[in-house]
């Protein structure tokens, strides 16, 4: 006769270095196999729209640099995007190329990360040492065009912020010269690994039908074999311009969505070599006057500049009452800004949908029946980012 | 693209044209608002439906009108990759209504369900595990409501003498300034007067 055994309750986190930030798990184990788990969020919940709607629509944008903080840029696109969807007006194309190409250094910026932290996860230190090094020049880049590293603040409704600074382009073609060999590099660590491999594949297998229930996008979704890219489907901005592959897994497991991410690198490769290569000439940002803040040469002779400044400043541009939801294919799937606007000069009301948030809740599902060793491979997949999780 | 979201209008409304209050495109995306009793059978119908195939939930959120009689807005915003269309659902409720889940159609609803009652204290009937999900433990209040203000009632720090984290009512060394900076001069009486105008011809 066997005795009926009591499970384990296990607290993993909220500070755990394999939880990606701060995460909380109640693990109910039976053995060493997980039978419920709970992840508890909001351990970083800053009140994000809360603060937004006391805020004028320019200055929401940082916001949005501090929710996934590993690719910002993506982020600042939906929202812009929703403004302009609003106030209706057209984005100058040079200011549009501009944008896609720091969409996709943000979205290597973020498979970097992920696939090396992945790595790091399943015991495996060198590949995130290559990977920080590749990263470091990407936020170069970063810097160089906004001033800052990572919190970038460069989109604006109707462009971006400023030009590219001199020898940028240049400098961003060489890195695209030299860059898929460090892919190359990463993978002869890992996509033939026998120990990764064990710890990746046939692990944290999602069907179609569970992706679609759950709510799953991105590389999660395109890992189980639907072919599904915002920048395809519904091309936003001038991704219509871009000849890329969308690569789809088979098996809907860790490894499969390990080697999505890694061909997606490529393929954003080949878009910012493209961007580069056909950059038109011409304004950045929209030349409507009532949005775009006048230029500082004009400040010191025109009297109507130094108003029309000011007044974008302090009160900052109203937008027509409306509702638009705007997405976008965010690194990490698909990331949303519902907007709500009263015609004033601040947002009514802005959700953020992030798409961790769905990834994270389906933990319980993904893991039941796993191992415990097998939740932070499972946890390093989902590429969670607090920042957006918990808003 | 908007040819197929008239397409999916007409379908709509001529199948479900008791459920349906009101329906209208913009920005080439559908909006429909419903009732909240038929928001179950308007998400099924919306979901297994062979022409409108909405197998994805993308988000549940609110909005809150505090002047408004039916004082919060539910909205849900539903995703079809087979048409590649999105629509959005709209419910209208007052304060204190219980709105049915949709946990059981979506599993992906729960946190989702979860986060509203969370920021707006909206209630759902047969929810599995309605909890708070983004606020810390204990909190109260229903932060993204309009009233609620946005430095909070409460503060939390580290106290020396009990050797833990406490909170405490939110002592502030400068009251909260929520400038105007809608000056009199963009809001200039002549301009006033001109959106009054335009506002009534259009009414």
């Amino acid at each position: 006769m066997t005795k009926k055994t009591k499970t384990m309750n296990l607290n993993f986190g909220p500070q755990h270095p394999a939880a990606h930030g701060v995460l909380r798990l109640i693990l109910e184990l039976d053995g060493e196999v997980v039978e419920k788990i709970d992840p508890h969020i909001g351990l970083l919940h800053r009140g994000t729209e809360k603060l937004i709607e006391h805020k004028t629509y320019s200055q929401a944008i940082p916001y949005f640099d501090r929710l996934d903080y590993v690719a910002p840029m993506n982020q600042e696109h939906a929202f812009v995007l929703a403004i302009e969807k609003l106030l209706n007006i057209e984005v100058p194309i040079r200011g549009q190329y501009i944008r896609v190409l720091f969409c996709e250094i943000g979205r290597i910026l973020s498979h970097l990360l992920n696939i090396t932290t992945q790595a790091l996860d399943v015991g495996a230190l060198t590949p995130s040492l290559w990977g920080f090094e590749e990263r470091e020049t990407l936020m170069n880049f970063y810097e160089r065009v906004s001033g800052s590293r990572l919190h970038a603040n460069y989109f604006r409704a109707g462009g971006v912020h400023q030009d590219l600074p001199r020898g940028l382009n240049e400098d961003i073609l060489k890195f695209c010269d030299d860059f898929p060999k460090v892919i190359n590099d990463i993978e002869t660590l890992l996509t033939d690994n026998r120990i990764f491999k064990q710890r990746n594949v046939d692990i944290g297998i999602v069907t179609k039908n569970e992706a679609l229930e759950h709510s799953f996008s991105g590389v999660m979704l395109r890992g189980s074999g639907v072919a599904w890219d915002l920048r395809k489907s519904q091309p936003y901005e001038c991704y219509k311009d871009f000849n890329f592959k969308i690569p789809i897994g088979k098996n809907g497991d860790c490894y499969d969505r390990y080697i999505c991410r890694v061909e997606e690198m490529r393929q954003s490769i080949e878009i910012i070599k493209n961007c580069i290569e056909r950059m038109p000439s011409g304004p950045v940002k929209s030349i409507d006057g009532k949005v775009t803040p006048p230029s500082k040469k004009d400040l010191k002779t025109s009297m109507e500049a130094l108003i029309h400044h000011f007044k974008l400043f302090s009160e900052g541009f109203r937008v027509p009452k409306g509702e638009v939801y705007t997405a976008v294919e965010a690194p990490k799937g698909e990331f949303g800004v519902y907007l709500i606007s009263d015609g004033s000069n601040k947002p009514y009301k802005c959700k953020i949908r992030a798409p961790g948030f769905s990834h994270l809740q389906a933990m319980d599902y993904l893991l039941k029946g796993h191992m415990l060793a097998d939740v932070p491979a499972v946890l390093g997949s989902l590429d969670l980012v607090f920042g957006e999780v918990d808003r | 693209m908007s040819t197929a979201v008239n397409d999916l209008e007409r379908v709509i409304n001529s199948s479900l044209t008791t459920t349906i209050k009101k329906s209208k495109i913009n920005f080439d995306q559908l909006f429909i608002d419903v009732d909240v009793e038929n928001i179950i059978s308007t998400i099924l119908f919306l979901k297994t439906n062979e022409k409108c195939k909405f197998k994805q939930l993308v988000d549940i959120t609110a909005v809150d009108y505090p002047q408004k009689e039916n004082r919060f807005k539910i909205i849900y915003l539903l995703l079809s990759h087979e048409n590649n269309l999105r629509i959005v659902i709209n419910i209208n409720i007052e304060d204190k209504i219980i709105v049915p889940s949709i946990a059981k159609i979506f599993p992906s609803a729960n946190w989702m369900e979860r986060e509203v009652y969370d920021m707006y204290g909206i209630i759902f009937k047969d929810h599995p595990d309605l909890r708070r999900i983004l606020t810390d433990y204990g909190f109260q209040g229903h932060p993204l409501r309009k009233d609620f203000p946005l430095t909070g009632h409460t503060e939390v720090r580290y106290s020396e003498e009990r050797k833990k984290v406490i909170s405490e009512p939110v002592k502030l060394d400068q009251e909260y300034r929520n400038f105007d900076s809608e000056s009199p001069w963009k809001g200039t009486k002549y301009i006033n007067e001109l959106e009054e105008k335009n506002k009534n011809n259009k009414d």
